[in-house]
């Protein structure tokens, strides 16, 4: 007789793999590597050239452990094997020991005893492992390997050939992880070193983290070299807010001061990488050019005061523009580049005194409505089958997310397709880039998506759209029509918005954007605006039309300004308050894609500075409205509690994920856009494109010597060909002319820019590109004329 | 002394058509570098990763790995002579103290009228005829000192021109691939399906 | 045909000695424009192609498993097994000739490109045309100027003829077969370091597993890596099947094999011998072959297959060419190369020409081999300088270890009393250049440990002991 009944299934994971580790059983993943299985419980294997976020090699040998084979114990390398149902492995018998001793007695063989003197003595892998896994001595008595120690093989990393152990992490991160193979294994057998090609220096955005994962001391950092011993520094894990990424770091400090900042492996987001800017900005906090002291305006001149005289003077300024003319005189900007905390005491202060005129942004971003569509995370974008660029230059802007697309484009799981008006770092792994001249993009994106192969790949999987301002010259609304023409055509697409400030995603959250920065300065040249108040905001180095952010902050009668430096902007004010920076307060951040971590506070605060939030209270106070909150973690809790996008983010979860928690995703429908007009050529020869570098003259950059030489200066990119129809050579003076006014620059042959166009980078030591944008069009154009 | 010429720049393409990735192509358009200067030289490795899609990094790491290639001037005449342990055997190390007196160098020096370089070499697969040498890789077998003399003379007097090239051109003869004879090299991604000849019939 | 127990040399095959036995892959030596199409076409030349094209490809693949051509590079596979080893229905598989010879000893692939290009191409055509091979890289080690002038001239010949390249023979069997060449560097012989480097990088050899080239290889892609002679064997085969390949040597090593015999005999040279049945007495002695060592002097020590195998000594000269009796004497067959010592050769010093060949040819990827290597070679030129001492003597050793775990395998001696300990060694190296570093020492210091003992200097360790015991 046959059943009908259905055998009983049990549930098995196609994905599991058991197996034992030193005899105890091992729940493991298909394709999981031995040593990362074991990583997980708890049976530590020695290893040097194994690193998780990279390709395994194999190569030095350390990691190699006992399997049972049918021919008994065999040896293999537990970074490259993979575990396997039933497999027995033994990491601690004699024979893997002696293997093990064996492998550390070679490789000190050739390593310099200079301990001392290392850098890396007291977090060495090297010196670690030969105490734990090391025979105990060395019988190498012969001469060892000699090298010129050490090398600069860039402006910030130096190498010491003699320490290399040639595991290949540096040269591996550089080709696999960067991109940018500059260094590379040269020569052969005992004689192989780590070189960079002679004159080309591995200048990678990424370079400091082949300092961190190098396993001996073989490579340094010019910002930290013999700054401090690994057991006197101390530790607090944070966010880096330099851009919106939101890399978690370690904030490490001796004695009251940042030492350095080291890459924390956080899943969604940054897998332990830095941008050099990142790591090496925190020289910036402790800049003697900081502000230490309150500031007030007396005659010509700010001169130093007390808090409570300079906020009282702040107060009366507030409470005169209110009086003249109502909340419409009183206008805040600025906000995305502190903490939640601040930005939300600050909205509260704004909403309390009906100010309305408010806006995190300085007309360099992207309408805050883009956070209402359809939200992806970082991963999400990884993922994705096909990821649309309608962005900057992310490897100039927003480096870590570069290397997750990147290595999305070349682990084959994503293709690229990209719309720029200039090639960027992306666009040699993009499957399509789609050139298009300033004003035609959302024409260019509809008539692309409807073409019948880069519509097959979008019909394959998830599509999301990266999506930030991509021009400085010319209306956002052209990126937000492209964008709409991408949403038309696939609407199931998600959108990850990739403004670039570093809580800006955090600030306009918590309402910080009720009115274009842009509109307000319009108000403020009008004589409509009485007081300014700006928080970490500087528009006339950051607003794109410089000329309306000069003639705007002329033209307002009072200035508050709460800021970290003295700056172009700052130093007009009336009253200015210095602010506690990165590192010396605590509180979260919101990254790009919405995801809230806890910053943490490493040092004290330089001088008497007060966070952000802290300064909106005290006014508050003063201007006798109650905000409630007395304390950043009431600032927080209020957050949470009065904003339903905050709610996930409450203080339990952000202790229970250090990755952090993504905001509530609230979705409205989009009102109809002003579809802005196919743009046409006013006569002028060259449309002008202007983006971002790593290096600017930020205050971040600019105030850390390490970095502040590696801004590139100002020039103006043309095509070479187009050169050629100027009659100009590469690096002459030219004079480039918009509506109002002309600027002289030097002039750089670059393929990447298109013909008909001319690009320059933002922010620049040199001449200002700003001076030639005007805000009020739909894009710039310029003549260009040899000089 | 720099970037290829345009007739190697020609040949070279013609090499990088042959491979399915053109990466591939880097030692055969070192070897040309070589050719055309003696020596390879850091313009010439820039260049050629630009033909092949390569930093100078990369090429020089590959460059670097390889006996053959030479990055700063060696003699017309490149005389290796072999040591490891049939030629060894065979009293290789008195042909190299022999070679060493008759060049007045020592082995990886060159002379001063830059005619010879002499080296020590590794197995050089002419065991059976030892001790051996290669001079531009041309092989001399079961070299006497005197055999050493009279070709040392032959080189410096020209007599052997037309057998040995001088430093920098291995191979005389180069594949040629006719155009309406080749196949052509398909990138590994473009190619899916298993070649027209495994349908389980004859081919002919 | 010529008289028994004669043989003949030819001048513009220098090293190569003929003899009256089957001849499958050296048939054409005795041709002075043996390189030639037109004198390959005279002698059967593409005829084994045309008969492989006349019959369905997997049943030539089956012909060619039928026959068990071991690979004549080293590690003996046999090629037709080893063309099965590609996973299903992935494609495009590519073919790369290992033309690297390098190994100590060894020569024999230089010959037959030398001499017989044509026949090399025509082995490429059928592998290729057998396993679904779409493309052919014949890679030549770079310092074979010669070899490369001659394969170079056959291909351009075999393509204007039509027998390479598109429609070949007018079938619908086309192949591109592209001349590469290297620059120097002995480990590009290891199969996977040769993928390495016709990809355009360093020759550092990949890990196994995963990267078996069948499965992943160049580019990723299922490869298959055959040796030169290897090949050279298939035109033969196709003329004549596999039932006449295997009524020659043994079942198990069927067909001829190449191998060069050089060092301190009378007549060294490269032969052409029976697989299998051949014995390294017959190939030392006899008349047929060396001829007995120079000089009516004994015999000492010889390699038998290649710098990287342990030594034999007169104990192990009944061993016959056959891959499992080399084996379980502690030693290998390799490359087909035996080098020969007799009485006056002094060992340390000749195990010193091998350990230095390996150190210098390490890739310098993996630890042991990188720092063991040098490091042995350092410590052996000491003892043979006369500056050792016994401690140097155990450092040897522990270095080994170092790079092999367990027992190194070792020949037995009469004389010493002294097991073999079979063949293959273990290793914490990714591919078997660090091992040859220590292979010919541990040979060396296990079978004639009186050499190094009188080599160097004693120093003792005085003990340290108590001033006083309690009892």
């Amino acid at each position: 007789m046959t059943t009908t009944e259905p055998t009983p299934e049990i549930a098995v994971d196609p994905n599991a793999v058991n197996l034992t580790i030193n005899g105890r059983p091992v729940a493991a993943r298909k394709g999981e590597l031995i040593i990362a299985a074991a990583d997980r419980s708890g049976d530590y294997i020695p290893r040097f050239c194994y690193h998780p976020r990279m390709s395994p090699v194999g190569m030095c040998r350390q990691c190699l452990v006992e399997v049972e084979g049918p021919r008994g114990p065999m040896m293999v390398v537990s970074c490259m094997t993979p575990v396997a149902e039933g497999q027995v492995v033994r990491t601690e018998t004699d024979q893997v020991k002696r293997a093990q001793e064996g492998i550390i007695e070679l490789l000190l063989a050739n390593h310099p005893l200079d301990c001392p003197v290392c850098d890396k003595g007291g977090e060495c892998p090297l010196q670690d492992q030969a105490f734990s896994h090391g025979p105990g001595e060395s019988r190498f008595i012969e001469e060892k390997r000699h090298y010129e120690k050490p090398i600069a093989i860039s402006d910030l990393v130096l190498l010491d050939r003699e320490r290399c152990i040639l595991c290949d992490r540096c040269t591996r991160f550089a080709d696999e992880v960067a991109g940018d193979a500059l260094i590379h294994f040269t020569s052969r057998g005992n004689n192989t070193q780590v070189q960079t090609f002679p004159d080309e220096p591995f200048s990678s955005y990424f370079s400091g983290n082949t300092v961190q994962i190098c396993p001996v001391g073989a490579l340094t950092a010019q910002p930290y070299r013999f700054k401090a011993r690994p057991w006197d520094l101390e530790k607090t894990e944070s966010t880096c807010t330099t851009c919106s990424v939101g890399c978690r770091i370690t904030l490490e400090s001796s004695r009251d001061e940042l030492l350095r900042y080291q890459g924390v492996d956080s899943d969604p987001v940054n897998h332990g990488w830095l941008c050099d800017k990142g790591r090496f900005n925190f020289e910036s906090v402790k800049s003697d050019a900081r502000l230490s002291n309150p500031l007030v305006r007396d005659g010509g001149s700010l001169v130093e005061t007390s808090w409570s005289s300079a906020l009282a003077t702040a107060a009366s300024l507030i409470t005169s523009a209110l009086r003249a003319g109502g909340a419409s005189r009183v206008a805040v900007l600025g906000g995305a580049r502190g903490t939640n905390e601040d930005a939300h005491a600050w909205a509260k202060l704004a909403t309390a005194l009906g100010i309305d005129s408010v806006d995190a942004q300085l007309g360099d971003g992207l309408p805050a409505d883009v956070l209402s569509y359809p939200q992806a995370t970082i991963d999400e974008a990884a993922r994705a089958s096909t990821i649309i660029l309608l962005a900057p230059d992310l490897k100039e802007e927003l480096p870590i997310l570069y290397l997750r697309l990147r290595d999305a484009s070349e682990k084959k799981r994503s293709r690229i397709l990209e719309f720029t008006a200039k090639e960027s770092g992306l666009t040699r792994y993009a499957w399509k880039s789609v050139p298009y001249l300033p004003g035609t993009q959302p024409a260019v994106v509809a008539t692309t998506l409807s073409d019948a192969a880069v519509a097959a790949q979008t019909a394959k999987g998830s599509v999301v759209v990266v999506v930030g301002r991509s021009n400085l010259a010319e209306s956002d609304e052209y990126t937000m029509a492209a964008l709409d023409a991408v949403m038309a055509a696939n609407p199931s697409a998600t959108v990850l918005p990739v403004l670039r400030r570093g809580n800006v995603r955090g600030a306009l959250t918590v309402g910080l954007g009720r009115r274009d920065a842009v509109d307000i300065l319009a108000d403020a040249v009008n004589g409509e605006i009485d007081c300014l108040v700006l928080v970490g905001a500087d528009p006339i180095a950051d607003c794109p039309d410089t000329e309306l952010a000069r003639r705007a902050l002329a033209a307002v009668p009072n200035i508050i300004a709460i800021d970290t430096f003295a700056t172009a902007s700052s130093s007009k004010a009336t009253v200015l308050l210095p602010a506690a920076a990165f590192g010396e307060k605590d509180g979260t951040t919101t990254n790009l894609e919405g995801r809230v971590t806890r910053l943490a506070r490493k040092v004290t605060v330089n001088g008497t500075s007060r966070p952000d939030w802290m300064v909106a209270l005290e006014l508050a106070d003063i201007l006798g409205h109650d905000l409630g909150v007395a304390s950043v973690a009431d600032v927080h809790a209020d957050l949470v509690s009065s904003n339903a996008a905050f709610a996930p983010a409450t203080r339990s979860a952000l202790s229970a994920h250090p990755d952090g928690v993504v905001l509530e995703r609230i979705t409205t429908t989009n009102s109809a856009r002003v579809v802005p007009p196919v743009a046409e050529r006013p006569g002028f020869g060259y449309r002008l494109v202007v983006g971002r570098k790593l290096y600017d003259n930020g205050r971040n950059v600019a105030e850390s010597p390490s970095l502040a030489p590696l801004a590139p200066g100002s020039a103006l990119h043309m095509h070479p060909l187009d050169l050629e129809r100027l009659g100009a050579t590469d690096g002459a003076s030219v004079k480039v002319s918009g509506d109002r006014t002309s600027i002289v620059m030097d002039v750089v042959a670059d393929e990447s820019v298109q013909r008909g166009t001319v690009w320059a980078a933002w922010a620049q030591p040199g001449a200002n590109v700003g001076e030639l944008i005007d805000s009020t069009k739909w894009v710039n154009d310029v003549k260009v004329e040899t000089l | 002394m720099a970037r290829l010429s345009e007739e190697n720049v020609r040949l070279a393409k013609e090499i990088i058509g042959r491979y399915p990735r053109a990466r591939s192509a880097t030692i055969p358009l070192l070897h040309l570098a070589q050719q055309q200067d003696g020596h390879v030289t850091n313009e010439a490795m820039a260049h050629i990763g630009e033909l092949v899609g390569a930093t100078s990094a990369e090429v020089y790491g590959t460059a670097s790995f390889y006996e053959m290639f030479k990055f700063e001037p060696v003699g017309k005449y490149l005389i290796n002579i072999c040591g490891t342990m049939s030629c060894a055997l065979m009293g290789a190390e008195d042909l190299m103290h022999h070679a060493e007196h008759r060049l007045g160098v020592k082995l990886g020096g060159t002379t001063d009228d830059g005619m010879f370089t002499l080296e020590r070499a590794e197995c050089q697969a002419a065991c059976t005829e030892a001790p051996c040498l290669q001079v531009n890789y041309r092989y001399r077998f079961r070299v006497t000192d005197a055999d050493f003399d009279s070709l040392v003379d032959d080189l410096k007097s020209g007599r052997l021109n037309d057998e040995i090239p001088a430093h920098g051109t291995v191979a005389r003869v180069r594949q040629h691939i006719p155009l309406d004879r080749g196949v052509g090299a398909v990138p590994p991604e473009d190619v899916t399906e298993a070649p027209a000849w495994m349908d389980g019939k004859a081919a002919l | 045909m010529n008289t028994p127990n004669s043989t003949y040399t030819y001048p513009h095959a220098p090293g190569f000695v003929a003899g009256d036995r089957p001849r499958i892959v050296t048939s054409r030596f005795e041709y002075t424009d043996s390189y030639t199409l037109q004198r390959y076409l005279a002698t059967d030349g593409y005829a084994g192609l045309r008969a492989a094209l006349g019959r369905p490809a997997n049943e030539v693949h089956d012909e060619v498993k039928s026959a068990t051509v071991l690979g004549r590079g080293g590690a003996g596979f046999p090629a037709g097994t080893k063309w099965g080893l590609t996973p299903q229905g992935v494609f495009p598989r590519y073919l790369v000739v290992n033309g690297d010879e390098s190994e100590p000893g060894t020569y024999k692939d230089r010959l037959l490109m030398e001499r017989d290009p044509h026949q090399l191409i025509e082995g490429c055509l059928i592998a290729c045309y057998a396993a679904g091979l779409s493309q052919c890289f014949l890679y030549i080690r770079g310092e074979m100027a010669l070899a490369q002038e001659r394969v170079a001239a056959a291909l351009n010949e075999a393509y204007a003829a039509g027998y390479v390249g598109k429609n070949i023979l007018g079938s619908k069997f086309s192949l591109d077969i592209v001349l590469h060449w290297g620059a120097g560097a002995y480990v590009v012989g290891e199969e996977t370091a040769l993928i390495e480097s016709l990809e355009g990088n360093r020759g550092m050899p990949r890990l196994k597993p995963p990267y078996f080239p069948a499965a992943i290889g160049l580019y990723g892609q299922p490869t298959i890596v055959n040796n030169v002679e290897t090949l050279a064997n298939l035109p033969w085969l196709m003329r004549n099947g596999a039932e006449a390949y295997t009524s020659i040597g043994t079942k198990t090593s069927p067909g001829t094999r190449m191998v060069a015999v050089s060092g301190h005999v009378k007549r060294p040279g490269v032969y052409e011998i029976i697989n299998g049945v051949t014995t390294f007495r017959d190939l030392i002695f006899n008349e047929e072959y060396c001829g007995g060592i120079r000089n009516g002097n004994k015999l000492k020590a010889f390699v038998p297959g290649g710098g990287s195998a342990p030594w034999f000594t007169e104990d192990q000269l009944d061993v016959a060419f056959e891959g499992p009796q080399a084996g379980a004497a502690g030693s290998m067959l390799g490359s087909g190369a035996v080098m020969v010592m007799d009485e006056t050769t002094d060992i340390p010093a000749a195990a010193l020409t091998l350990t230095r060949f390996y150190a210098h040819e390490s890739c310098g990827k993996c630890t042991p081999c990188r720092e063991g290597g040098t490091w042995l070679e350092r410590i052996l030129s000491r003892i043979v300088d006369g500056k050792g001492t016994d401690a140097d003597l155990a450092q040897l050793v522990e270095v080994g270890t170092s790079i092999c775990p367990g027992d190194f395998p070792h020949a037995s001696s009469k004389r010493l009393g002294l097991d073999a300990v079979p063949f293959p060694y273990k290793m914490n190296t990714i591919c078997f250049v660090g091992p040859s570093a220590y292979a010919p020492i541990n040979s060396a210091l296990v079978l004639f440990p009186e050499e190094f003992a009188a080599r160097v200097t004693k120093r003792t360790m005085i003990p340290v002991t108590a001033v006083g015991a309690a009892s």
